[in-house]
């Protein structure tokens, strides 16, 4: 068969691939993302604390302070377009001792210079004021941070772009890359050969490999594991904005962050990693998490465990192993028409279409782009039964009696919402997509009352058999077949 | 010998206990002698445990598939509970068996199954 | 809005004793919710027998046994609606729900509660490593199995001795898988003995007491576990790890009740039960509503449910009558032996039931309950697990007006 042909192909469907994918249908380009996985969102850009970061907390001049800052900006008006969930709720750092005091005016100035705005130095009475459960003397107050939903997020990118034209492949592991004699690349993967003009490598935790496989070697990479606990959505009236401590020069420390879903998570610590596929959380960890959260905000309970994850963010390390910058470049010496993104850890969350656009810019020096006059900004994602008021509901009910139907009780999606997510633009099939974009089987029961019924719809819809219905990965199947068979 | 057995009949699960003669030599099972039995809550219990040492019993509760119902099973059990040793000779006998909808809660779907004298009935009404 | 005397959330076991219950007291203006398709709740699933042997004095399966109250409830005529999901109960009893025909509100002058309970999951527990798929609750497995026609595992362990859990070895291995073993983290069962002699010995699976899982494997599929001993604190004692390969992992480690509406409704929880604080009446802290069933407290056994319903309707029967019922200012305490009780205050002034369980087990004991110092109710107990509901009568007789209750196993 013909390799298919792009004029770019993007490495990583993560939020910031994604985000490449959308900025690019803003041009006439024919674009495809290369995805390993199953769904979007599936690695680092899902796995995190999902906080809208203030800029405040990267070296001056740095491409992470720029990036940060800019994308901070325009996160209300890429929330409005692509509808996904995020509130500028602000962010407190906590202190207690005189050294902390000193850190936080450095981080203030720091700030300052990077362009974050409004943050100030609050006293112990104003830090109840904002949050009341917290233990602390003092704090900065970062007004202008918040929190989204991550998933929404990337699958509202990614489904943009997709709207605007953009392949997506899953199931697409890129195995070998090479150039081709008039210019291009030719892409090995897991399932079929590619060919373009233009690669983007934004693969994330595979971003040293791919950067090797252009001919561009020697960066080093290291993972740094992160586990989280996730509380009941009843806590989340105790928490209005994160709260972090006062961190150090590489590491934000244990924080506690409300989600826009109500629930408040618990994390991360730091372990560095060389095994990018291990996702296990240990009990000592869990133990650990809950101990120093503790110690901010002393609200946490057994109880209110709902469920634990972990994520690695992949960090670009020197000689000494010190952290560095986003490195985001094109090295036409070595790899002309291949835009290299290495060491996109956090803050690429709040950063991604800034990102883009960066990477873009180094495109269109090379190279003019045509816009494309067709381009829509506006995603218009799945409209949420228990986020409306009951007028919107019965009126929902009477326009669409699917939306009468609830399926996940906990979080109460509907039969709607669900048809909707199975049969999402970007045609994902797993268990985990159709939680991701609905909610549902999060809640407190984890699928319990639901996930029997999700399972059989996907069969229904898509008509697949119990046995090709996976979970979230390769090979999860979640069923063996049939108790009884048809004779 | 006194051996202790737990009783199913009903929730409390009593436990009785039952003291046997010392096995003869060259004694089929089932035919030990009981000296005594106590412990049981009420008469069933007894009969149980005189049930266990001779021929221990069980019912099973399994599904039976259906066709062109609203739920692709029904579920079934046993008029009376039949030899251990045959459960998994009667699950291979239901597992054959298919129905077509409607299905009545009570409907025989095997009758005199292994040739033990019980049926199999559903019990579930599928529309 | 739409008016109704009564109100019932749950067309459970619970929600459908109330219900007839009602009816035959005269109470006729009433309406069942159910947010699934058909009635009977959980007991759908339940497809084993042993059932209703208290209720009805014989052993029924679980569907049987909700056909017995649904078949009354159609030939009574009791209205239900069936496929509608309450979405919110407030404090002044107005319920709404969302169902394919629209969204309703419903005035009540007393709303029962009868939702039932939800099983504790893997996160609850918070069971270290990995989240591969073939982790699954019990009810879970169940419902595939027994509801949907679907075969979610082959070679299986299972944590914790509940009931379920051990009804779900065997329906597994009927079935054709393998179950390797049950793990329970306690030093004793947490489900009745009789199912560990008819659903583990009887197929030769094993129970390891005070042993629980310590590490869950695989980035796909579930791959095995790792199982520890653990020591008097329940803490897994180093050294003592063993790995199981498995594609499935059952849990039966616990019910919740599912208090999410009583909650919105304003109705105040018991810590102990996570059910609401009820009076003998069975009414919450909230004026006209009431609960029963899993929802107010985890019963063992479903015809417990039912009976307790069935007392519950007596009462809301009354109170629709006269708008209200008899005050209940007396305070049931327990001491360290006994885990909770149910109800939880008392009036003084009538005969009641009193529901609780042991906090561990204990042989040859008497459950006293004392009002005043004085001994008013008691029995003996060659022992008392907590896998069991102990309840034992009070008489009025025996009550004073005045003066708070204490219940102790001595």
């Amino acid at each position: 068969m013909e390799p298919l042909q792009y004029d770019v192909l993007v490495i990583g469907g993560g939020v910031v691939g994604s985000a490449v994918a959308r900025e690019l249908s803003r041009y006439r380009l024919k674009t495809g993302v290369l995805e390993k996985n199953l769904d979007v969102c599936y690695e680092t850009s899902g796995r995190n604390s999902g906080v809208v970061h203030g800029g405040f907390a990267y070296d001056r001049g740095s491409l992470k302070a720029r990036l940060c800052v800019e994308g901070n900006e325009m996160m209300d008006q890429l929330s409005e377009e692509l509808g996904f969930s995020f509130q500028r709720c602000g962010k407190v750092l906590v202190g207690n001792t005189d050294e902390d005091m000193e850190t936080l005016k450095r981080m203030k100035k720091q700030g300052e210079d990077n362009g974050a705005k409004g943050l100030v130095l609050i006293d112990k009475k104003r830090l109840h004021e904002l949050v009341p459960a917290v233990v602390g003397e003092f704090a900065m107050f970062s007004p202008n941070s918040g929190i989204l939903d991550p998933f929404q997020y990337t699958i509202g990118l990614a489904e943009n772009a997709c709207e605007n034209g953009v392949d997506y492949y899953f199931d697409r592991e890129v195995t070998g890359i090479s150039r081709l004699a008039d210019e291009g690349w030719q892409l090995e993967t897991s399932h079929g050969t590619f060919r373009c003009r233009w690669v983007v490598n934004s693969a994330g935790l595979g971003c040293g490999k791919i950067s090797d496989m252009l001919g561009i070697t020697g960066y080093r990479i290291v993972g740094s594991k992160g586990d989280y606990i996730i509380l009941d959505q009843r806590t989340g009236a105790l928490l209005p904005m994160p709260v972090y401590p006062v961190p150090s020069n590489t590491y934000m420390g244990i924080h506690v962050t409300n989600t826009t879903d109500g629930n408040v998570i618990i994390g991360p610590n730091a372990e560095l990693t060389d095994n990018f596929s291990y996702y296990g959380v240990p009990q000592e960890n869990m133990d650990y998490l809950a101990q120093s959260a503790s110690e901010l905000w002393p609200c946490i309970r057994k109880a209110d465990y709902i469920r634990n994850y972990s994520g690695i963010l992949p960090k670009w390390v020197d000689e000494n192993g010190a952290i560095q910058d986003f490195k985001i470049e094109i090295r036409d010496e070595l790899a002309p028409h291949a835009v290299n993104l290495v060491g996109i850890e956090s803050p690429g969350l709040t950063a991604a279409v800034p990102i883009a656009r960066y990477a873009i810019e180094l495109m269109k020096q090379r190279e003019s782009l045509e816009p494309n006059t067709d381009f829509n900004p506006v995603r218009k994602g799945i409209i949420r039964f228990a986020d409306q008021t009951a007028e919107k509901q019965a009126e929902l009910i009477r326009e669409n009696p699917d939306y009468g139907d609830v399926i996940c009780r906990c979080e109460k999606v509907t039969r709607a919402e669900i048809l909707q997510a199975i049969h999402n633009p970007l045609g994902v099939s797993t268990m985990t997509g159709i939680k991701y974009r609905t909610r549902s089987m999060m809640g407190r029961c984890q699928g319990g009352y639901c996930q029997m019924r999700i399972e059989q719809m996907i069969e229904e819809e898509l008509g697949k058999k119990a046995t090709d219905v996976l979970y979230a990965r390769q090979n999860s199947q979640l069923l063996f077949g049939k108790v009884r068979e048809e004779a | 010998m006194i051996r202790e057995f737990t009783c199913i009949v009903c929730p409390n699960g009593c436990t009785v206990r039952a003291e046997l003669e010392e096995e003869r030599q060259g004694a089929a099972a089932g035919e030990q002698t009981i000296i005594k039995i106590g412990g049981a809550g009420c008469p069933r219990g007894e009969e149980y445990v005189r049930q266990e040492l001779t021929d221990p019993k069980r019912n099973i509760a399994t599904s039976v598939l259906v066709k062109g119902g609203e739920l692709p099973l029904v579920s079934v059990r046993l008029t009376a509970p039949i030899p251990k040793r045959y459960i998994f000779d009667a699950m291979e006998q239901i597992k054959k068996v298919s129905l077509q909808a409607p299905v009545k809660s009570g409907a025989v779907v095997i009758e005199n199954l292994l040739g033990l004298g019980v049926d199999v009935i559903a019990t579930k009404n599928i529309a | 809005m739409e008016r109704a005397d009564v109100i019932i959330v749950g067309g459970g076991p619970a929600g459908l004793a109330a219900a007839v219950e009602l009816y035959q007291k005269g109470v006729r203006d009433i309406l069942i919710i159910e947010r699934e398709a058909h009635l009977g709740g959980i007991l759908k699933q339940c497809i084993h027998d042993g059932f209703g042997l208290a209720r009805f004095k014989t052993t029924l399966s679980g569907p049987e046994y909700a056909d017995r109250f649904i078949s009354q409830v159609e030939e009574l005529g009791i209205p239900y609606i069936t496929g509608a999901t309450v979405l919110q109960v407030t404090e002044d009893k107005q319920v709404t729900a969302a169902a394919r025909d629209g969204l309703r509100t419903w005035q009540a002058k007393a709303v029962i509660l009868t939702m039932g309970c939800r099983e504790r999951t893997r996160g609850a527990l918070a069971i270290p490593g990995e989240r591969p798929t073939g982790v699954f609750t019990a009810g879970v497995a169940q419902a595939y199995i027994n509801l949907y026609n679907r075969m979610p595992a082959r070679e299986v362990v299972i944590l914790g001795s509940g009931d379920i859990g051990m009804i779900m070895a065997r329906r597994l291995t009927l079935e054709g898988a393998h179950v390797q073993a049950v793990f329970e983290i306690q030093p004793y069962p947490s489900g009745l003995p009789r199912n560990i002699e008819q659903c583990l010995n009887d197929y030769g699976i094993p129970l390891y007491l005070s042993h629980t899982v310590t590490a869950v494997h695989g980035g796909s599929r579930l791959t095995g576990v790792t199982v520890s001993e653990v020591d008097g604190n329940m803490k897994p004692i180093p050294g003592t790890e063993k790995e199981y390969a498995c594609d499935t992992l059952i849990l039966s480690v616990g019910l919740i009740p599912e208090n999410e509406l009583s909650l919105d409704a304003g109705v105040t929880l018991d810590g102990r039960t996570k059910g609401a604080l009820v009076d003998e009446n069975f009414q919450t802290d909230v004026e006209g509503i009431f609960a029963a069933g899993n929802v107010l407290h985890v019963h063992d056994l479903v015809d417990f449910v039912s009976m307790e319903a069935e007392v519950l309707a007596d009462k809301a029967a009354e109170y629709v009558r006269n708008g209200c019922l008899t005050p209940c200012p007396l305070a049931i305490h327990t001491d360290r032996n006994i885990n909770h009780t149910v109800p939880q205050r008392v009036s003084g002034k009538q005969s009641f039931r009193l529901s609780m369980r042991v906090n561990r087990p204990l042989s040859d004991c008497r459950i006293v309950v004392r009002q005043n110092g004085v001994e008013i109710a008691s029995r003996k107990m060659k022992k008392a697990i907590p896998a069991e509901m102990i309840q034992i009568p009070v008489s009025a007789g025996k009550l004073a007006q005045q003066g708070d209750l204490e219940v102790s196993a001595e």
